[in-house]
């Protein structure tokens, strides 16, 4: 069924009986042409964009839980593409282009809203910075402006710019930044791949990846093996563990990232906006709660939930950089296990077994990336080689060298 | 969490900083390449039991072993990583 304004106005005529599932709950079948690990966003996105752009239909999503448990609803739904380094650039521009169309795309209401994104600094030395970062984005045709305090007091009026430890001294604005809802992301992926023949799994956990002679044969499930010619991995925080079972080593550790989200309130934040002087960033829903995160915990975890300690450390950059939210009080809060690689960057390609490939150390930006993830990981799968796009993000480049570590934190997963 | 720490007793967690797998054991100078890839960049990451450094940088300022599990938070054990000489015996 095709959503559109017709299709509402018919079912609201003829009491809503007509709506059918958005997709199938299948049971996998005994062989596919590629497998796909992880039920997430950028699993779904690879089997849409498989279907869509390379024509392969013949293709099943393992999902250990259902659609939606995992990170692409756990995070704070914020999508930009404000990024330094080459790879980066040209891959979240990308990304964020996709964004642009997704809703025609996979017919599907995302809210994706360009409300854009302001990031603010506090120092002569940040603003050089933000500078350098907002001239490679314009080098690479990307939207960015250098802003004042007058500009920052009219985009963000809540701002306390005059805080007397960190005072503001300007943003760097992107105004096609936004945030797009994540769970329809989730949905929309999932009905789009449905909808071209591709079999979603849910509650069928993957215990093992056969491999024979260097090549990959299949995968064990909980619902039995399940023969593939191609297998792809997009298991985000238990990427580790999903690897491992083809006998892997990955530079990564995961660690759980805390999110929140506020009381429903009227219109007070316009934009997303986001702290310099330490790792906090907000948005208003449209519902109206403020989504709101920060640093990771810092410690090794796969428990989906963190400690206090960062609690209060958000709640902190919250009251400083806007006074006001104070009076807010917060609704509730999670946490995700966010795969976080050694140079802070994803790794999106080929690995040393034929037919095995990898999508994985998204770190915590992989909600933006859904799209382009999945676009780039499809054409790797079917092709074999990674697209210009992804080519950077190359699993050997740790052993190689050519690291993308955007923040220039070494190789200490829990700094990036 | 809490840990126990050796010295302090019982502690928050936030007065420590995780500081990552304590079993991490340097390659000789002359090792290849890759013996240092590995000692780098890999992890074992695990879902469960965990053997990791925290500094006691709120504190006593210990360097500790903990045993702790990635899933359940569960703190076991912590010793010290390197003993601290009693007063007098240090060279």
């Amino acid at each position: 069924m095709r959503f559109s304004a017709l299709a509402l106005v018919w079912e609201a005529l003829n009491g809503n009986k007509g709506w059918r599932p958005q997709w199938r709950d299948a049971s996998p079948k005994d062989a596919y042409d590629v497998v796909i690990v992880g039920g997430g966003g950028h699993g779904l996105a690879t089997a849409h964009y498989l279907a869509k752009v390379h024509g392969i239909t013949n293709v099943a999503v393992l999902e250990k839980g259902y659609v939606g448990s995992g990170n692409v609803g756990r995070n704070t739904t914020i999508i930009r593409s404000n990024y330094l380094l080459p790879p980066n650039t040209a891959f979240y521009e990308w990304s964020l282009k996709l964004w642009e169309g997704l809703e025609q795309d996979i017919n599907y209401n995302a809210m994706v809203s360009q409300r854009g994104v302001l990031n603010l600094f506090h120092s002569d030395a940040q603003r050089d910075a933000f500078a350098r970062r907002g001239n490679a984005m314009r080098l690479h045709g990307i939207d960015a402006e250098l802003i004042d305090r007058d500009g920052v007091r009219r985009l963000a009026p809540l701002v306390d710019l005059d805080n007397a430890r960190f005072p503001v001294k300007g943003g760097l604005f992107q105004p096609r930044g936004g945030t797009v809802r994540h769970d329809a992301v989730a949905w929309g992926f999932a009905r789009a791949a449905d909808s071209r023949g591709v079999d979603i799994c849910q509650n069928c956990e993957v215990t093992g990846i056969r491999v024979e002679q260097g090549r990959v044969t299949g995968v064990e499930t909980t619902k039995g093996f399940v023969r593939a010619k191609k297998v792809g991995l997009a298991a985000a925080g238990n990427s580790s563990r999903v690897a491992a079972m083809a006998g892997l080593r990955l530079p990564i550790e995961s660690h759980v990232l805390q999110a929140f989200v506020s009381e429903g309130i009227k219109p007070l934040v316009d934009t997303v906006v986001t702290f310099g002087a330490g790792h906090f960033y907000v948005s208003q829903s449209d519902k109206g709660g403020l989504v709101f995160g920060g640093d990771i915990d810092g410690y090794n975890s796969y428990a989906q939930r963190g400690g206090l300690g960062l609690v209060e450390n958000v709640m902190e950059e919250a009251v400083a950089m806007m006074p006001a939210l104070g009076r807010l009080r917060v609704l509730r809060n999670w946490g995700g296990i966010m795969d976080m690689s050694m140079d802070g960057s994803p790794i999106i390609g080929t690995t040393p077994i034929d037919g095995l490939f990898l999508n994985a150390g998204w770190c915590y930006g992989g909600f933006k990336a859904t799209p382009a993830s999945g676009w780039c990981f499809a054409h790797t799968i079917a092709t074999g080689a990674p697209h210009a796009l992804n080519a950077g993000f190359r699993l050997d480049r740790f052993a190689t060298g050519a690291l993308i570590d955007e923040k220039g934190a070494g190789a200490n997963p829990a700094h990036h | 969490m809490r840990i126990r720490c050796p010295y302090c007793g019982e502690r928050s967690v936030d007065e420590f900083v995780a500081m990552g797998p304590a079993d991490l054991a340097r390659p000789a100078a002359d090792a290849p390449d890759e013996a240092f890839f590995a000692y780098v960049y890999e992890r074992e990451n695990p879902r469960g039991a965990h053997r990791e450094l925290y500094y006691h940088a709120y504190g006593c300022h210990a360097w500790l072993a903990v045993s702790r599990d990635t899933l359940l938070h569960e703190v076991r054990t912590a010793e010290p990583m390197m003993p601290i000489e009693a007063e007098g015996e240090t060279p």
